[in-house]
């Protein structure tokens, strides 16, 4: 399976299927299919797939140790980057769409209201993790730092899962999947930590074979 | 078609196309997106008739009506009014009707009727969101009796000049124009007049948000966004909320004294 999933075409094709959600979501614009209050309705399909890719992206490291696939860490950062597009696009469309360009409007929400000052939050610690994708960013803040840098989405995940879980009127179904998923995902994390660090304090010099892989990584 | 004669209070304002007054809900009973209850009705919701209400409290004269014995004495109005949900989202609906408080005086509400109270119809089988407990079932709505009897409160029977959809609430429901949707309660199968205020299905599900009046207030804001403005259905700018939705000219005379902000 990690043979295939290394093969050339893979990638771009992951690529691809990213992209789906947003052509549908122009597909629908455009053909009429999104209902009666369209605006509502982009805001609310851009917040969801922000979710969904922030969890994919926060997956791969479970996935990858899990599976022993070491190929899909290939595609982290691709992922993390479409969850930052999706939640850059959700923001847009809250900011020029929902609230057309009310600046006014848009401060006074992001101070009164808890749900959207925390979207916010997210929004803005995510723009350093976009900016330091990069090789040479990475390059240049060293593997230690950047690392650091980027455990960064153990908080933003959260507060994006909150977020959704405010806005909410009453049926809390899906934010609480997403709480799920994300609980998973983290707490994978932390149970892999607390073995290693176990495993590296009180074992036999043996037991230090606990693969690389195990150490916590975002 | 609906035999109607024109009614008053109607706004002249654009009505919202059929198509998004028809597939734009917000009925939990059928699902809790506003898509489910158009596409849920024809499975679930498709016998409205027969249908009775049951009218019960402080009045003269209780008892179990058909629903044509509801409707008949009267005669079906047009009203066009704007409809302003809680979600900030609104819409121009033409109403087909009868003014409630003429039909509750048939029943000689006495001295000690303050209040209304209406009751959705609880069926899980046919209404398939109630097996959810989203909300706690059935589904009540209130109004102060002056409220109840003021002319612009309309029990509504149909919609575009037709017999009102299940989605929009088949096959009598509320219609109260100065008050958020949520007030104007759908399917209702009793009415009790009562001496006390009830606990309505919005005050029980969120207490800091929902309260007994509900009245459009643009200076009292949602705990959560505001109610300043709002996004009328086919519109691309937000437009300002205005006091009682804009009937304030009718109402307002109704809450002289009362602090809205307290009563929300």
């Amino acid at each position: 399976m990690d043979k295939l999933l290394r093969q050339g075409w893979v990638k771009p094709l992951l690529f691809a299927v990213c992209l789906i959600p947003l052509g549908l979501l122009v597909w629908r614009g455009a053909s009429g299919g999104l209902g009666a209050n369209p605006i509502e309705a982009t805001n609310r399909f851009l917040g969801d797939w922000a979710l969904r890719f922030l969890l994919i992206a926060l997956a791969v490291t479970p996935l990858r140790q899990m599976t022993g696939w070491n190929a899909v860490a290939r595609w982290r950062r691709m992922l993390g980057l479409f969850a930052f597009a999706y939640v850059v696009l959700h923001f847009s469309s809250y900011v020029g769409l929902d609230q057309f360009f009310d600046w006014s409007a848009i401060g006074r929400e992001i101070v009164k209201r808890r749900y959207i000052t925390l979207g916010m939050v997210a929004v803005v610690l995510l723009i350093p993790l976009a900016l330091t994708s990069t090789n040479a960013m990475m390059r240049r803040l060293g593997g230690r730092r950047w690392q650091a840098l980027h455990r960064l989405v153990y908080v933003i995940a959260p507060l994006g899962v909150a977020h959704h879980w405010m806005m909410v009127k009453k049926d809390i179904t899906e934010p609480a999947i997403h709480a799920a998923i994300l609980a998973v995902l983290l707490g994978w994390r932390g149970v892999a930590r607390l073995r290693h660090n176990g495993a590296a304090t009180t074992a036999r010099p043996t037991a230090c074979s606990v693969p690389q892989s195990s150490s916590p990584s975002p | 078609g609906l035999n109607t004669v024109k009614g008053p209070f109607s706004t002249d304002e654009p009505p919202t196309p059929r198509k998004d007054v028809t597939t734009y809900n917000n009925f939990y009973e059928l699902g809790v997106e506003k898509s489910d209850p158009a596409q849920l009705a024809p499975s679930y919701f498709t016998k409205t008739r027969p249908w009775s209400v049951t009218i019960a409290g402080e009045c003269a004269k209780p008892g179990t009506l058909g629903y044509e014995d509801l409707i008949k004495p009267h005669r079906l109005e047009d009203r066009i009014y704007r409809m302003r949900c809680v979600e900030a989202w609104s819409m121009v609906i033409p109403w087909v009707g009868i003014p409630l408080g003429e039909v509750l005086k048939r029943f000689e509400p006495g001295s000690k009727a303050k209040f209304v109270e209406f009751t959705t119809l609880q069926d899980p089988e046919r209404l398939p969101g109630q097996r959810r407990s989203v909300i706690d079932w059935p589904y009540v709505e209130g109004l102060r009796i002056d409220e109840a009897m003021h002319p612009l409160a309309l029990l509504a029977v149909g919609l575009y000049g037709e017999e009102l959809l299940p989605q929009n609430g088949a096959p009598i429901r509320l219609v109260v124009p100065w008050k958020y949707g949520f007030k104007s309660i759908k399917s209702i199968v009793a009415i009790r007049f009562a001496e006390t205020p009830s606990r309505t299905a919005w005050m029980k599900a969120a207490p800091r948000e929902y309260g007994f009046y509900a009245n459009v207030n643009p200076a009292v804001d949602h705990p959560r966004w505001s109610q300043g403005a709002e996004r009328r259905i086919g519109e691309f700018l937000k437009r300002k909320t205005l006091p009682f939705n804009g009937y304030a000219d009718q109402v307002a005379s109704l809450y002289s004294g009362m602090d809205l902000a307290a009563n929300f």
